[in-house]
């Protein structure tokens, strides 16, 4: 009963020839040629800012539009992908974080960035954030926290204050609220920042660092729903007359202790890299385990290795 | 045993008889290694150019409790595991009286006479032997006063009984053991040969199986689930992410091993919902990527297929059917998630689900399965079975210099893309990966909301109206190209058996018993159930009955998952469905008796 296989490898469609250029020879992308479609969001949302910023990233580090692939999951601020001119997905509610994994596992060559929300990365999706966190796999991960869910219009989050009114506590949200940078370093993140959206020059910093950092890098980004919960950063907005209060300049981004005594301040609290450790990425272990494993078979090709296998089992 | 055994001519020695096949059923607790021995007599039929089928049942606790490996060892076609045993080998009570009922009447029990006080009444029906297996093991390991090697000593003692090649054996524990301490396999050998040596009381008769045809090509012996792990890295799947669930959990210890040997991953995620999600964003990033698992986690993945099959992304799902709903019956078969499999979701979602009805086929069916993802951009679910992902068989080698692909993301830069165009033909789209540069600067995006030829977000009902003909445009076009199966035996009749996955042998096997005592059955394995191939409508209209034969509930209407959806697809009357749901694998007799029954039914019923 030998059967063979009826699908063979389909062909790869026919592709136009088109010239291979090198990156010298490329101009530096403009914001035109960035940005895509039209956000959605409502005039005066905090998340204009952290895409106009996201823009800037890519401007200013000369990353080409094919190198990045942008990743979101639902929510208002999970529409970023269409936003960008660049290879992106919006995927599934929450599931942002495992569907970057894949492709950052799978593709050392492109820059990967995921934005979220507060509901979407700490509420449905909260089991991916820690894990994608203590794994340490290379991406960025924004979350436009505005302590609300917008896109459903106005209900509590996981960061909604206690005695935020919202349509499902009418009288006032009773659940404790998640602290996203304890959350964070708990969960073993290798790189934590705060940021706000009414303070761009903040967020574009916040945004190369945690680009540079070889792991998982974090930015808790405030942004306001401007329909749902206005003012909620006000006293984090000098103009508002607020404060902005930066990480003290004496403060230690390896201590562990240190940083998780900074994440309890009330707000605004403190902005600025809160912590940051050196551990080898996921991406590196894989690599290694790779590395041992194709030493042993040097050279061969797939079907050799595999009728190795075959030969211990006749 | 087969009744043409011929007695051996002197009267004074044993008599050996050859015979062409024999069902051993070796019943014990999981820790007593029962596997390995039915490992070792399916290894050894392979190398001895011999078919072999093997069934097992384990308990799903943690510390073990009554499991029971059936092998059966044939020099012809050997089609299932046999519906009854020609030798039971009993370590305990329980395990004698459980199983003394699956030997036929007149079969040899052998007994470890430590353990089992045999039952006088049943001494009459079958050939007792009775063999002090745990003192006799102790004694030849040297007395480190534990039975641990009980195992190998009864594979002496079958050995013996079949007149089994021993150097081959030997060498096969000798291979098992090699990388141990030196001790083990020494111990296991010396056990062995006590057992082989041990003096049978009150045996009449041994057996010596007929040389199996000469074949060609080497054998391989393997289990499903390691046919598929095979079959997908032969495929050139080099990305797999998945969660533990029994019995899924084999294919992903297998790739998680594998896999880095050949340039790949696969990763342990923290839940099922993770595993298909990374799956599909490796899929995304120009692999085929894999993800599996077995009742509720199948459950859990639903959300994220439904985004593959809206962004038309590829994706290889291993579904190794366990009895369900809920946590159900985690170490036994059942074949209920064929309507997840094919229906599993919200919206229109269309998708495809093969099923591979033997070892060998686990192993082609998985590199199908990896194409059709690929060529289709689809999400394929690959159904399996608890049963079929344990049994071991033999089959002919692949020829893998010419059966191994590679799959390489092509990454030179294109004019523009169009990744949701709605003038390709079949609707078959083609992602550009990202690393890809687009000249028109135009870059897509894939995604779960309706969208337009871009990937953009639309509310327009006519885009959705058509994104929706061209996701089924394209399995469409997939079913046109799929191939009509063949029918098992006449092509017209009056009873045709159809089936689908694992339950292929029994069913055969039915149709030949059947032929033979002069019935007109015939038999049809459907491997492509969604979408199914075009004209199976001709090959029903050819028989009077046509039953479906599946390891589901009989439903609200009477009919088991598959038979409901041919009755939808086809309006025959003439179909309905054989349906069990007890745990265990069809056995040949249980399909035949239900047939007889019904037809007799049916005939009281005319006044017949």
């Amino acid at each position: 009963m030998s059967e063979s296989r009826l699908f063979s490898m389909p062909e790869a469609p026919v592709r136009a020839a088109v010239p291979e250029l090198a990156d010298g020879d490329r101009k530096p992308l403009s914001k035109k040629e960035i940005a895509a479609d039209h956000p959605t969001w409502c005039p005066g949302c905090g998340d204009f800012s952290v895409l106009a910023l996201y823009y800037k990233l890519i401007e200013k580090r000369k990353i080409f539009h094919e190198k990045v692939t942008t990743v979101a999951g639902i929510g208002c601020s999970s529409r970023f992908p269409y936003f960008v001119q660049a290879h992106g997905a919006h995927f599934i509610h929450g599931r942002a974080l495992p569907f970057a994994s894949g492709i950052s596992l799978s593709r050392p060559d492109l820059h990967v960035f995921a934005f979220s929300g507060d509901g979407d990365a700490f509420s449905i999706g909260g089991n991916h954030f820690t894990h994608t966190a203590r794994k340490n796999i290379k991406m960025t991960l924004v979350v436009m926290d505005n302590w609300v869910y917008g896109l459903t219009k106005k209900q509590t989050s996981p960061t909604s204050p206690l005695g935020f009114k919202s349509k499902t506590d009418i009288w006032g949200a009773v659940d404790q609220p998640i602290n996203p940078v304890k959350q964070a370093l708990a969960a073993g993140a290798t790189f934590i920042a705060r940021t706000t959206s009414t303070n761009p020059n903040h967020i574009l910093q916040m945004m190369e660092a945690a680009m540079d950092h070889d792991g998982f890098s974090f930015i808790q980004c405030l942004s306001e729903c401007v329909e749902f919960y206005p003012g909620a950063f006000d006293a984090a907005n000098p103009r508002k007359g607020g404060k902005f209060p930066e990480v003290p300049k004496d403060h230690d981004v390896s201590d562990e202790a240190a940083a998780y005594r900074l994440a309890g301040e009330a707000f605004p609290g403190y902005f600025g890299v809160i912590y940051k450790a050196q551990r080898p990425t996921k991406n590196a272990l894989e690599n290694r385990i790779i590395a041992d494993a194709s030493a042993k078979t040097q050279g061969a090709k797939p079907w050799q290795i595999l009728q190795k296998t075959f030969d211990r089992m006749k | 045993m087969s009744d043409t055994a011929t007695p051996a001519s002197r009267p004074t020695a044993l008599r050996i008889s050859d015979i062409p096949e024999a069902v051993i059923r070796i019943a014990g607790n999981s820790q007593d290694g029962i596997q390995a021995i039915g490992g070792f007599l399916a290894k050894l039929a392979g190398r001895s150019e011999q078919e072999v089928m093997t069934f097992m049942t384990i308990p799903s606790t943690i510390s073990g409790g009554p499991s029971i490996f059936q092998v059966r060892i044939g020099s012809g076609e050997v089609l299932s595991s046999g519906d009854e045993a020609d030798v039971l080998l009993a370590f305990y009570q329980h395990s004698y009286n459980d199983h003394l009922g699956s030997l036929k009447k007149g079969g040899i029990v052998l007994y470890d006479s430590d353990h089992v006080e045999p039952n006088p009444e049943k001494a009459s029906a079958y050939h007792h032997i009775a063999v002090p297996i745990s003192s006799r093991t102790v004694e030849a390991i040297g007395g480190v006063g534990r039975d641990k090697g009980k195992n190998v000593f009864a594979l002496g003692l079958i050995a013996k009984m079949f007149h089994l090649n021993t150097a081959k054996v030997e060498a096969l524990i000798q291979e098992r053991f090699s990388g141990k301490d030196l001790s083990v396999a020494q111990n296991a050998l010396s056990a062995f040969q006590a057992g082989y040596s041990f003096q049978l009381d009150n045996v009449v008769e041994l057996f010596r199986f007929i040389e199996g045809q000469k074949r060609s090509n080497h054998q391989v012996v393997m289990n499903g689930n390691e046919a598929i792990g095979y079959g997908l890295i032969a495929a050139g799947v080099r990305f797999g992410a998945g969660y533990p669930i029994t019995p899924w959990t084999d294919i992903m210890e297998l790739l998680r091993r594998e896999l880095p040997k050949y340039g790949g991953s696969f990763i342990q995620c923290e839940d099922e919902i993770a595993s298909v999600s990374m799956a599909i964003g490796a899929s995304y990033a120009g692999g085929v990527a894999v993800t599996g698992s077995s009742g509720p986690g199948i459950a859990l993945k639903t959300e994220a297929l439904g985004w593959a099959v809206m962004a038309e992304v590829p994706v290889v799902v291993i579904d190794v059917q366990r009895g369900g709903p809920s946590t159900g019956m985690p170490t036994n078969v059942e074949q209920s998630d064929l309507n997840i499999a094919c229906f599993g979701g919200h919206g229109d979602s269309p998708r495809v689900v093969l099923a591979p009805a033997s070892v060998e086929d686990c192993f082609y069916t998985s590199i199908d399965a990896v194409n059709i993802a690929r060529k289709y951009s689809v999400p394929v679910i690959l159904l399996t079975d608890q049963a079929i992902a344990t049994r071991i068989e033999a089959f002919e080698e692949p020829r893998l210099e010419q059966v191994c692909q590679e799959i390489a993301p092509d990454l030179s830069p294109v004019a523009d893309h169009k990744p949701y165009d709605l003038s390709t033909p079949n609707g078959v789209t083609h992602h550009v990966v990202p690393g890809t540069r687009i000249a028109s600067g135009k870059y897509p995006i894939v995604t779960g909301l309706e969208h337009d030829e871009m990937g953009h977000p639309t509310g327009s009902p006519k885009l959705h109206m058509a994104m929706n003909a061209k996701r089924r445009r394209k399995l469409q076009a997939l079913a046109a190209e799929l191939p009509v199966p063949e029918v098992y035996g006449a092509p017209e009749g009056d009873v045709l058996l159809v089936g689908w996955g694992s339950t292929q042998g029994p069913i055969r096997e039915a149709v030949n018993r059947a032929r033979r005592e002069g019935h007109s059955y015939s038999a049809l394995h459907i491997k492509y159930i969604n979408p199914l191939p075009n004209g199976l409508e001709h090959i029903f209209a050819r028989f009077r009955h046509i039953h479906v034969v599946e390891m589901t509930d009989a439903g609200l209407y009477g009919f088991g998952q598959l038979a409901a959806i041919l009755r939808a697809r086809y309006c025959n009357a003439a179909i309905d469905g054989i349906t069990k749901t007890d745990g265990l694998t069809w056995k040949v007799r249980e399909i035949l008796d239900e047939i007889r029954a019904r037809h007799q039914a049916a005939a009281a019923k005319n006044g017949h």
